[in-house]
């Protein structure tokens, strides 16, 4: 063992810096209450850097057993991290990306009457990110798993008395929860099979106790689908990302793009045997990452405020990394979450700057030259649109995107349907992120800037901006340079991908196909929002009907209020006076009546008490015949 | 007093019910402090108990065991009651849990000001019942005990209730009566079919004795191996069912739960801190203690019915706590959801299943401990607890917004507070059991989202948005917790927590009795 025997650090920091501002936050003053919030998160990211260092140099796969947490028959989850290159990517990530945005976030925040509150649950999301990804257990991973849910819940509702925000966070959390529900059933199915929940364990006796196609192991894996796909907003449950917006920005940049959204992502890569072991759910991830791609690409061409177009985008980039799954390109989804949580992260942060520069503005065509009043902004989210819209050889989105597509087109689960949906997809990214791009910074200022930047939100602007360009380089095409980084460093942990023999020579036919698509985007974009004015305009009252469906995220809020919201309130409401107890009340009716029926006999008037005995006594004389 | 500990914890409320009636009516303080000095030595003398008991076991300790009375009833045989007392992984903690909460519920009742003489005097003698029935293990002394709640808790809502409170005591009597006489004819029956090892004549009421099958007069109506049947079915499942119905009432199980609802809003807050974290737990402790041991074959071929009965408690009991507009009438509905989970991991026959119920027996009176003083907190302020009358207290409540965010998110099974390790153990064995259908477990799930459903919405309708309230209310009223009040949140909101992160604090004890409990179940198959 060495440094990484510390890796219990990791989660703790933000864990006591959350204890700490709970406990205590109102009587902080504000830079205790940033240097605790920032400052433990930033410990935590230099605590994974060390352990990082010494992975590298060793790597192995690492469990850290804190204490045991349950022990009752078979369920034994003990409080365990659990540390290979997947986790260690992710948690770089985590803490990394959390602390620079932070960094952002304490001068973002800083008029906030909130203030200690928002780092108390930026905190605890970050360790419970943490304990998510780093979980050797399922019900650790659960626990991490409810707990970012929690803090996303609380840090979407963070302005509560706009009534619309407390609508979006109980949203969130209702969808997201129903997602959760499938994953627990998928969960009580693996501890019925395995009697246990650990995930090494169950991974190791999978392929033995499950045949390869086997309709459990389908019923398993699709199960925990329903759990990814309910946090990384997939279809069916993608719905509510978009209305998550209304939390503060730089907790849309670190939840709602950098990692809780990949929770699904890292679930499905985790648990990659059970998967492997059912064709049908492996097709199930790719399908349902494709279209998805493609719906909430289209939407995000017709969103008019910013910050919907990018969660939009999210949504779509993460159809990306389920589409690599579910063609078997492991590394290349963690590659695509790993570049996309840069450039995503920065370009939620550069928003963020933007909507503060302009109080409060969120509608893009009220923006608009942008570009020479604030020029940081500007240079540095474009290099975060570049590298979202796949600008080629320069950008890390390029190099994951193409990574992808061709695994898409060349893997052995690949197919050309998915193939066309993520080229597709690559062309509406192109011609959405230039529409952005173009809308918000160039043209005629509609909006003066009333506040630039300060330094603690430019310096991650600027950090990640570098970061967006460089870190595609760590994993190029096998036929540019001998240079595979991350798919070498996942190796022992995510099988590889196989790829049908004899298709590698027309590997730079395709990357070149994908070049002159994304250029092709970028290009009507330039197009339509640049060269042509008005004719963006004419375009949407030509389709009125197809742009407000994408408009409204394609109708799937309306459906599920008609599916579900209604049948379930209705149910509440025929249930209000809780039907059972009616029964009961009827009983105590008819008691009282029988009583007042018989009460009235006794009248105190003679002739009728004569009458009853003189009608009983023949009633008796008569039956004692009969029988 | 080492040898009298469970005795102590009984009678030192009794006798401090007796010192009550000595001290002058116009004493309000006296009567507080004399309540809260019995707990508090209470909660001593339980921690000598847990420190006495061990850990690492569910077996039966502490036992004190004398002779009660004995009758001759001529052809009848011999009539012999014992005072039997003794505690195991499954009492042991629930009597830690009636003692905390009994502390609590003493801080709470300081709001009272009506007749507290009488007041305090039936809290000390429901007190002394709740404990006497945890610990009685003769079923002639647990149904004394058993009955000695009913009445301290009829004249507490009936009198200090609010503005139905004669229709909802008389509700809830009428109900618990039914139970009392359903589970009266199942002791019965046993007494007359039981009897003490080697002595075919002389009939017992031990529960330890009655759980032996070879202790049952040969021929006899509740004779494991007699053939006694009742319209086609074994008399051995009648009695069965019949307590199974008389417990489930008081737990209380949809359908037989309407009086809960009425008995919650009528109630002063503490007394439905008492009537739901402990009063409902008597009716899961019947069962695990009575109905289950003394019937294992007739419990194991009637399980399935348990089963679908806890899960339709759970489903019902969230649909209607989501339509509820009266905040305690929600919770008093969670309750009843909640308690369905017991019933589904004791049904479930399996070791997880089993401990779960046990744990979640614990974890809700915890839990809805904090859920009905946060009632009571609003009620004190307005007397209003019309949710759609509030609105953004958040903003003017913050600590009480705090504690009313851990009591619901613990409540809706978020992991990290206690309901959740209760609840995945229980589905764990629900879905490995094979006494009950795989779909019954996945129906319960649906409870979960409920859960959140009724909880969030009840936040955002409450808390969030701009302040408002409307009714009779003002907002000069809502001041936010007072210090007594964060006295009694914190060590609730701590245990919660406590319980969530290291359960085999409780676990030891609790896992012990589930794998004796599971064995004595399928062992006698």
């Amino acid at each position: 063992m060495n440094a990484v025997q510390y890796l219990w650090l990791v989660p703790l920091l933000p864990l006591l810096g959350a204890v700490l501002l709970i406990v205590a936050g109102r009587n902080m003053s504000k830079p205790i209450i940033a240097s605790i919030g920032a400052g433990s998160v930033g410990l935590s990211a230099l605590t994974v850097i060390v352990i990082g260092v010494a992975f590298l140099s060793n790597p192995d796969v690492y469990e850290i057993s804190v204490w045991q947490w349950i022990a009752v028959g078979n369920l034994t989850p003990s409080i365990e991290l659990h540390l290979d290159a997947l986790s260690l990517m992710f948690i770089f990530v985590i803490t990394f990306v959390g602390f620079l945005i932070h960094l952002y976030s304490v001068e973002f925040m800083g008029e906030d009457s909130g203030y200690a509150r928002f780092f108390a649950c930026l905190n605890l999301f970050v360790c419970s990110m943490l304990l998510l990804v780093l979980a050797g257990n399922l019900v650790l991973l659960y626990l991490g798993w409810e707990g970012v849910g929690l803090c996303s819940y609380l840090l979407i509702g963070f302005w509560y008395e706009d009534p619309k925000n407390g609508y979006a966070a109980r949203k969130a959390f209702i969808i997201t929860r129903v997602g959760d529900t499938a994953m627990l059933i998928g969960l009580f199915l693996l501890f019925a099979t395995f009697n246990s929940l650990d995930i090494e364990t169950i991974l190791s006796a999978a392929p033995s106790r499950w045949e390869q196609g086997s309709s459990i192991a389908t019923v398993a894996a699709l199960l925990l689908l329903g759990g990814a796909a309910g946090k990384s907003a997939q279809l069916p449950l993608q719905n509510w990302l978009p209305d998550a917006m209304a939390g503060p920005t730089p907790v849309s940049a670190l939840i709602h793009a950098a990692t809780m959204v990949t929770a699904g992502v890292y679930l499905i890569a985790r648990m990659n045997v059970l998967f492997e072991l059912s064709p049908v759910a492996m097709t199930t991830v790719g399908v349902v990452g494709a279209v998805t791609l493609l719906i909430a690409g289209f939407s995000a061409m017709t969103q008019t405020d910013l910050k919907r177009v990018l969660a939009y985008s999210t949504i779509s980039q993460i159809g990306y990394m389920f589409l690599a799954l579910g063609v078997g390109a492991w590394s290349a989804a963690i590659f695509h979450f790993f570049t996309h949580a840069f450039f995503k992260a920065l370009l939620f942060l550069g928003a963020g700057a933007i909507i503060e520069a302009l109080h409060h503005e969120h509608n893009i065509f009220r923006m608009g030259g942008l570009r020479k009043q604030l020029p940081i902004v500007f240079i540095t989210f474009l290099a975060g649109a570049a590298s979202l819209a796949a600008l080629p050889l320069v950008t890390s989105g390029f190099y994951s995107k193409d990574m992808i597509l061709w695994y898409a087109w060349a893997g052995e689960k690949g197919s050309g349907l998915l193939f066309i949906a993520g080229l597709v997809g690559a062309l509406v990214t192109a011609l959405y992120t230039t529409r952005l791009v173009i809308v918000t910074f160039f043209g005629y200022a509609n909006t003066r800037v009333s506040k630039r930047p300060g330094w603690r939100m430019t310096m991650p602007l600027g950090v990640l901006a570098a970061l967006s360009v460089v870190v595609g380089f760590l994993e190029v095409p096998h036929n540019f340079w001998h240079a595979q980084l991350i798919s070498g460093f996942l190796g022992g942990v995510l099988p590889a991908a196989v790829i049908d023999s004899g298709i590698e020579a027309y590997e730079w036919a395709l990357q070149l196909l994908a070049a002159v698509v994304t250029l092709g985007g970028i290009f009507i974009g330039y197009f339509v929002y640049m060269a042509t004015p008005g004719l963006h305009e004419l375009v949407k009252k030509k389709f009125p009907t197809l742009h407000q469906l994408m408009y409204d995220g394609w109708g799937f809020d309306a459906l599920y209020t008609l599916l579900f919201v209604k049948p379930v309130t209705w149910l509440a409401r025929a249930s209000r006076g809780d039907v059972i107890d009616g029964i009961y009340t009827g009983i105590a009716w008819v008691a009282i009546a029988a009583n007042r029926a018989i009460a009235t006999t006794q009248n105190g008037v003679m002739r009728w008490y004569v009458l009853g005995i003189v009608v009983g006594a023949l009633l008796i004389i008569t039956l004692g015949i009969l029988v | 007093m080492p040898d009298h500990i469970l005795t102590y914890l009984i009678f030192l409320p009794v006798l401090a019910a007796f010192l009550a009636l000595f001290i002058p009516r116009d004493r309000s303080a006296w009567f507080r402090v004399l309540n809260l000095a019995v707990c508090g030595v209470q909660g001593i003398l339980t921690i000598i108990a847990i420190v006495r008991y061990g850990s690492e076991t569910g077996d039966l300790r502490l036992i004190e065991r004398t002779e009660w009375f004995s009758l001759n009833l001529g052809t009848w045989g011999s009539l012999r009651a014992e005072y039997f007392l003794g505690v195991d992984g499954l009492s042991l903690p629930l009597i830690a849990l009636t003692v905390f909460v009994m502390i609590i519920a003493g801080i709470s009742s300081w709001t009272i000001t009506k007749g507290v003489k009488g007041y305090f005097t039936l809290m000390l003698i429901l007190n002394a019942a709740v404990i006497g029935s945890f610990a009685a293990l003769d079923l002639l002394l647990f149904y004394l005990f058993f009955e000695f709640m009913l009445l301290p808790m009829f004249f507490l809502i009936g009198i200090w209730g609010g503005k139905r409170r004669e229709y909802a005591s008389i509700k809830f009597f009428l109900y618990t009566l039914c139970g009392s006489i359903l589970i009266l004819v199942a002791f019965i029956g046993l007494y007359i079919s039981g009897s003490v090892p080697g002595d075919v004549a002389t009939h017992t009421f031990n529960i330890m004795y009655l759980r032996d099958g070879s202790n049952y007069v040969p021929g006899s109506v509740l004779d494991p191996s007699g053939t006694w049947l009742i319209g086609g079915w074994s008399a051995r499942n009648w009695a069965f069912l019949l307590l199974f119905v008389g417990f489930a009432i008081k737990l209380p199980m949809v359908p037989f739960h309407t009086w809960l609802p009425d008995a919650h809003v009528e109630a002063p807050t503490p007394v439905s801190v008492i009537l739901a974290a402990l009063l409902l737990k008597i009716g899961g402790y019947g069962l695990l203690r009575i109905a289950y041991p003394l019937f294992p074959d007739a419990a194991l071929s009637l399980s399935w019915m348990v089963g679908l009965f806890g899960v339709v408690s759970i489903i019902y009991g969230a649909l209607t706590a989501m339509a509820s507009k009266d905040l305690k009438r929600l919770i008093a509905y969670s309750s009843v959801s909640h308690m369905g989970y017991v019933l589904l991991g004791m049904a479930s026959a399996t070791q997880e299943g089993v401990s779960g119920a046990v744990y979640q027996m614990v974890s809700h009176g915890v839990i809805t401990t904090m859920l009905f003083l946060i009632a009571g907190v609003l009620y004190d302020r307005t007397n209003d607890r019309m949710i759609e009358n509030y609105s953004g207290l958040a903003r003017i409540m913050p600590v009480y917004f705090v504690v009313v965010l851990i009591a619901f998110f613990a409540s809706l099974g978020l992991p990290g507070f206690s309901g959740f390790i209760a609840e995945i153990m229980v589905f764990l064995g629900a879905f490995r059991s094979n006494v009950i259908h795989l779909s019954l477990a996945i129906i319960a799930t649906l409870g979960l989202a409920l859960g959140a459903a009724y909880y969030l919405w009840t936040i955002q309708r409450m808390f969030f948005g701009k302040l408002h309230v409307r009714g009779a209310a003002s907002t000069e009223q809502l001041t936010d917790l007072d210090l007594r009040e964060k006295v009694m949140f914190l060590p609730l909101a701590a245990i919660t927590l406590i319980l969530g992160i290291f359960p085999q604090l409780l676990l030891n004890y609790i896992d012990p009795f589930a794998l004796g409990f599971v064995s004595l179940l399928t062992g006698g198959s």
